[in-house]
């Protein structure tokens, strides 16, 4: 009924637990296509040159975006949970983004590169 | 910024089989706090609007509501500080059972700090005299960083691990937990400490910090229940209690 | 919902994963230059016992991290409780941890 809370951390752990989702969901079609490897070559082959696509690359830039999102937000929570950093946590969570951002778009620049 | 005459104030009103809203205009007045603007409709508009508060001055905890969608003491809320243009919403404090209007059960709160083992268990009897507790000392300054709360319930209302889990502790009574094993005339902190690790209880928290971020009285749960954390994996690791 | 066991198997499996994820990532940024070919994955990976280790103790902490997580999701979001949840949280594990390792076999050949 009411408006969930509005501040840095909410949105940072909002952040953390849809990347979370994301990864889970994405996993087991990760593992399905790797393991094409060994059931269907061809498949595999085709699956890989199928990654060539331009929107397939963005997506996977995103991918790489929640990966290092999740990381970077689960070093926050552990380092504030076994430490009291309570002082710079929204400056570790603006810091866990920027450096997801930083690493996806790296990442994005080598595969558009390609 | 300029400040208008009048406000349009929306009042939640009923309960929760039967929720309605009314809108009311109320004066501006200067230093007008939210409370003011509640008893103005009350004494004013309607009569029948129920709602809660005692002391007036931030002690009592009694007078907590939703404020445009964020929980707030009311009595010490200036509307100058909340008000949206000139609309001001007022509900009922969030995750807890609304009785009617803005008044809310506050059993689900209190019965948490229940739970939590949040009692004092002396160590001492009359006879053995007065302890000499070391202000300086690390536990004694983590229960004064927390012994302040006023009971208001808004970081109740704050956190959405609540709103997602009703079992759950909450963020008050986890904290008073961390007050009573930090106090070394209490005779039985490892006690209070099982009492909080149960499946509802610390080991919940998403350290989302709305506690921290909400608490009228600037107290910080979040630290308090990452120390109780600490405390459940130092013991899981077969280390002792700070004041074991 | 977390218990003590929960909570420590859900911080020991991400305290793992740190240095997976991190070298997972640096061999996307390398296996990536010049484009993808199954031809340039498979030879690298084939055989490779440092990789299979790799890969399948990342598998083994993502099924436990991602069921932990996951079963968390499902409490608070959808209101699962009881043996509903628990089933889920097996499931979720056990699922990942097959697909995961039959995965990291097809590419290691072991």
């Amino acid at each position: 009924m009411m408006n969930t809370p509005r501040h840095a951390l909410h949105w940072a752990h909002l952040l953390h637990r849809v990347s979370g989702i994301a990864l889970a969901l994405f996993l087991p079609v990760h593992f399905y296509l790797l393991s094409l490897a060994l059931t269907d070559p061809d498949a595999f082959s085709s699956v890989i040159a199928f990654t060539d696509q331009p929107l397939v690359k963005v997506a996977e830039g995103g991918l790489v975006f929640l990966l290092c999102a999740h990381l970077f937000g689960g070093l926050r929570l552990m380092a504030l949970e076994s430490l009291s950093w309570t002082a710079t946590q929204k400056t570790l969570a603006a810091a866990g983004i920027a450096g997801s951002a930083l690493v996806a778009l790296l990442f994005f620049l080598q595969v558009a590169r390609a | 910024m300029s400040t208008p005459s009048e406000m349009r104030v929306t009042v939640a009103r009923g309960d929760a089989s039967n929720p309605s809203e009314m809108e009311f205009t109320v004066p501006v007045e200067a230093n007008q706090t939210v409370l003011d603007v509640v008893t103005w409709i009350q004494q004013h508009a309607d009569p029948t609007l129920s709602y809660r508060f005692a002391c007036r001055v931030g002690m009592c905890g009694s007078c907590a509501m939703m404020v445009n969608g964020e929980p707030r003491w009311t009595c010490r809320t200036h509307v100058s500080r909340v008000l949206d243009g000139d609309r001001l919403v007022l509900a009922p404090l969030r995750n807890l059972p609304v009785i009617k209007d803005l008044v809310v059960d506050m059993n689900p709160f209190f019965d948490a700090w229940q739970r939590a083992d949040a009692v004092h268990r002396p160590s001492r009897a009359r006879a053995d005299g007065v302890a000499a507790v070391n202000p300086e000392s690390r536990p004694r300054i983590a229960a004064d960083a927390a012994i302040e709360c006023i009971n208001c319930a808004v970081c109740y209302a704050a956190c959405d691990t609540v709103a997602g889990n009703p079992d759950y502790l909450g963020p008050a009574a986890l904290q008073r937990a961390w007050t009573l094993i930090n106090d070394e005339r209490h005779s039985d902190p490892a006690a209070t400490l099982d009492a909080v690790t149960g499946t509802d209880g610390c080991l919940n928290c998403h350290s989302i910090g709305s506690c921290s971020h909400y608490c009228p009285v600037e107290l910080r749960p979040l630290d308090a229940i990452a120390g109780l954390k600490r405390q459940v994996v130092r013991r899981a690791l077969g280390k002792r209690l700070p004041c074991d | 919902m977390i218990d003590t066991r929960l909570y420590l198997a859900q911080r020991i499996s991400a305290l793992i994963m740190v240095p997976l994820v991190i070298g997972h990532l640096a061999v996307m940024l390398y296996a990536v230059q010049g484009g993808l070919t199954a031809a340039e994955i498979l030879p690298r990976t084939r055989g490779s016992v440092f990789w299979f280790g790799f890969y399948g103790v990342f598998v083994l902490a993502v099924s436990v991290h991602a069921a932990i997580g996951l079963s968390s999701v499902a409490r608070e979001w959808l209101n699962w409780t009881g043996t509903r949840l628990r089933a889920f949280a097996v499931l979720c594990c056990l699922a990942l941890a097959v697909l995961g390792m039959r995965a990291v076999l097809a590419v290691t050949g072991l």
